[in-house]
């Protein structure tokens, strides 16, 4: 059976075919997909968000201690939040198989950084394996859950957006039940008291120089020969960037990539006149060959920003002086094109809060979710971005030091406050913090394509759950100035807004507007423009909405008018609320003369 | 099963079904025999942003990503966005753009920033072979705006090495079964479009 399969999909088919009991995650991007394929499509394999990677995490190492096997995924910076238990976890090893999934994002598609998690596995000292297309990403899932079980380690399965996002052809295989393991009762292994965990420290370092050895005979790590007195050492998606681009050089292309297979590299290098390392982002392999003592180039040539392409590599090899010729770019880039950045939906409610700070010119912390566009032109409304969570910390600190002198809001979604924005709300009353916190409520975890959460009374594999209220949850914390606020009221959130930030102490304004998108596409009537009334003073395409767009009519200083797209506009009213001239009324109100 | 490649680059704005179209080309070279791999980004770049998708075709398909400047076809749904990625394509490639237009508001709201003023004009005046498609009018006469995508993919099967028969049974499983017919006539009218002889 053959299968086009994303790589994400050939993770989650991976995970079912190795008998995988529990898998656990938060959605991020480009991660997501292989808990949302395991839930729709295998349903043996039991799925479950978390409210954060860190539980996740802790719940996949419930599950392998209790005797199964067990997968987490997480985006790049999800390692980060779960690093606590994955540190420790490599000092206690396995019972039952467990995988993590690192889903690194370089170029920064849909991320605030892209940090190279292959570093990971060299802090933990567990082994790596890097898959570069699909079919490598379902076989690796069945290779990692032997090798975790083989060496009684967690294994790192490092994935990159353009291997999780790209679709290939994979050959599928039966399903096996995995191995069948019970909860054994061993705290020298599994409490990491002091005493213990000294000791464990000892196997982790007896681990990896078994792994050392392994990895130098495993078939993960193979030699391509051609004849070619060129080699190149590559691993993911740039070895297929560099096969497609130079497929006349010799390879040694490494799919466990921590340890490295040193000796192996070293005859590489022995037996070629010029080896050149291909990889993303950092020089991972080739500051450890290097510091081995073995001379090899890479870095120099590619640089570690952004993302690599068959043409970045090709330009690297060019330079490097082994491919005389790049493939012609015949048609000229096109130059001062307009950009096209993602906007906030047509009647999406945080549009509404924007419009509010905006005009308040007040400090705003950001958050991570769809609520960080506003920053872009034109809305203009968002101060800072940096972590799930920091905004409620950033804006304690900023209010503390006064740093402005307009006050400081934080803005903060449904999903990411319960994520991690409930232990900043605790450091706001414990700590007297003056900021106001705005928890943007839309029922959904949106910017990934609107999962479930512990908010919206749904589990990812359908189930009914309890609905955590959030002001429940805010007021018991001890917030004593609690709002509501219809964020499609612009003149009420100002006035809210406002009132809360006089307020001594913290104060938390909570919208619940939903996600016009997800669950439900939410279309109530549209308005359109009266071109008569319409002055062309463009107050409603400062508000950046795509159901907004230019007339064709223009006004006396040849300023278009605005038009609005009936199949787009939701009927939010946001702009109507905004017209000064009253221009934008409901469809079924407006009377052609 | 034959030896050609194609690399097909696919243009749009977020939700104008560019992952579809790019679907139903991959499962098509896959039930073709050839090795088939498409990438594409999601995340925050749907949002009303641009989007792409690279289809890749060949006996061994290696990157999943296309070659700046090396694409055989180029499928715009957007006439800027056509315009904006011509240089992905061949001097001989095939460019096949809707005229479509969507002015984002970043333009709208700026008084920099502007739109071309007649971006298929210029796509023809850089490249060589540009099918310029008049999808929305088509997709007006059909009764149903969203099938522009399959329209194009019309245009497409003319260049493409898959069977005729092949692309209707893709139509026929990847649409929801009550659109299955207006996109049936959809890709017919646009099947009827090609360069001419004399320009092909």
């Amino acid at each position: 059976m053959r299968e086009l399969l994303s790589g994400n999909e050939a993770v989650a088919r991976g995970a079912y075919e190795a008998g995988v009991r529990l898998a656990a995650s938060y959605p991020g991007t480009p991660s997501t997909e292989i808990l949302e394929t395991l839930a729709a499509r295998f349903r043996s394999v039991y799925s479950q968000w978390s409210p954060n990677e860190k539980v996740a995490f802790e719940v996949a190492i419930g599950a392998s201690i209790g005797g199964a096997r067990a997968l987490v995924t997480m985006k790049h910076v999800g390692l980060n939040v779960a690093a606590d238990p994955f540190m420790t976890f490599a000092y206690t090893g396995v019972n039952g198989g467990l995988v993590v999934v690192s889903a690194d994002d370089p170029e920064m598609h849909s991320s605030q950084n892209e940090q190279d998690n292959r570093f990971f596995a060299r802090f933990a000292q567990v082994p790596m394996l890097e898959p570069s297309d699909s079919q490598e990403s379902k076989d690796m899932v069945l290779t990692a859950f032997e090798l975790s079980e083989m060496f009684d380690s967690p294994v790192l399965l490092r994935m990159t957006t353009r291997v999780s996002h790209s679709k290939g052809i994979v050959e599928l295989s039966e399903p096996n039940s995995g191995p069948d393991k019970k909860f054994v009762k061993n705290p020298a292994k599994y409490v990491m008291i002091p005493s213990n965990a000294r000791k464990r420290h000892v196997v982790v370092t007896e681990r990896l120089e078994k792994l050392r050895q392994f990895t130098e005979k495993t078939p993960l790590n193979f030699v391509e020969e051609n004849g070619s007195k060129i080699g190149i050492i590559s691993g993911g998606v740039a070895y297929q960037y560099a096969k497609e681009v130079a497929p006349e050089f010799d390879y040694l292309k490494l799919g466990m990539s921590y340890p490295l297979p040193l000796k192996k590299i070293a005859e590489f290098i022995r037996n070629h006149d010029r080896v050149i390392v291909v990889e993303e982002l950092e020089p991972f392999y080739e500051d450890q060959i290097k510091a081995a003592g073995f001379p090899v180039e890479g870095k120099k040539y590619f640089g570690n920003l952004g993302e690599l392409s068959p043409y970045r590599v090709a330009q690297g090899l060019k330079e490097a002086g082994v491919i005389d010729e790049i493939k012609a770019v015949a048609i000229a880039p096109e130059p001062d094109m307009f950009p096209r950045p993602p906007v906030l939906c047509p009647g999406c409610p945080h549009r509404g809060a924007f419009m509010a700070l905006k005009k308040l010119k007040v400090a705003v912390t950001g958050d991570i979710g769809c609520y960080t566009l506003g920053v872009l032109q034109p809305l203009n409304a968002l101060d800072t971005c940096i972590c799930m969570g920091a905004s409620i910390g950033s804006a304690i600190g900023m209010e503390k030091v006064k740093g402005s002198k307009k006050g400081t809001v934080a803005v903060i979604g449904d999903s990411t406050f319960l994520h991690s924005g409930v232990t900043g709300l605790m450091d706001a009353v414990y700590n007297n913090s003056n900021a106001t916190i705005i928890i943007l409520d839309n029922r959904s975890t949106a910017m990934t394509g609107g999962q479930q959460h512990p908010g919206t009374g749904l589990t990812l594999m359908g189930d009914k759950a309890h609905e955590i209220d959030i002001k429940t949850l805010v007021t018991a914390l001890g917030v004593k100035n609690f709002r509501e606020a219809d964020a499609y009221d612009y003149d009420a959130m100002l006035k809210t807004i406002k009132e809360e930030m006089a307020k001594p102490g913290p104060s938390v304004i909570l919208t619940r507007r939903p996600c016009v998108l997800m669950p439900k596409r939410i279309m109530d009537e549209p308005y359109v423009v009266d071109l008569e009334l319409c002055n062309g003073c463009s107050a409603c395409f400062r508000i950046s909405c795509p159901a907004i767009v230019a007339s064709t009519e223009t006004n006396e200083h040849g300023h278009p008018k605005a038009e609005i797209d009936i199949t787009l506009c939701t009927g939010c009213t946001l702009c109507a609320q905004i017209c000064p001239t009253e221009a934008i009324i409901l469809k079924s109100q407006f009377v052609e003369v | 099963m034959a030896n050609e490649s194609l690399n097909i680059l696919i243009v749009g704005v977020g939700g104008q079904g560019v992952l579809l179209a790019s679907e139903i080309i991959s499962e098509a070279a896959m039930k073709s025999g050839y090795d088939v791999k498409k990438s594409e980004v999601h995340g925050m770049s749907q949002r009303g942003g641009v989007v792409s998708s690279h289809v890749k075709i060949a006996p061994k398909v290696y990157s999943p990503t296309i070659q700046y400047g090396q694409a055989d076809v180029l499928m715009a749904f957007e006439q800027a966005e056509g315009l904006r990625a011509l240089d992905w394509m061949k001097s001989d490639g095939v460019a096949i753009v809707s005229t479509t237009m969507l002015v984002p508001a970043i333009v709208t709201s700026s008084k920099k920033l502007t739109y071309p003023e007649d971006a298929v004009g210029e796509m023809k005046r850089k490249a060589e072979r540009v099918i310029i498609v008049p999808a929305d009018k088509i997709a007006g006469e059909l009764g149903n705006p969203r099938v522009v995508n399959t329209i194009l993919l019309g245009v497409l099967s003319n260049y493409a090495p898959f069977e005729y028969d092949l692309w209707i049974e893709m139509l026929k499983t990847k649409v929801k079964a009550r659109f299955v017919e207006v996109n049936l006539q959809a890709f017919e009218r646009g099947r009827n479009i090609r360069l001419s002889p004399v320009e092909a």
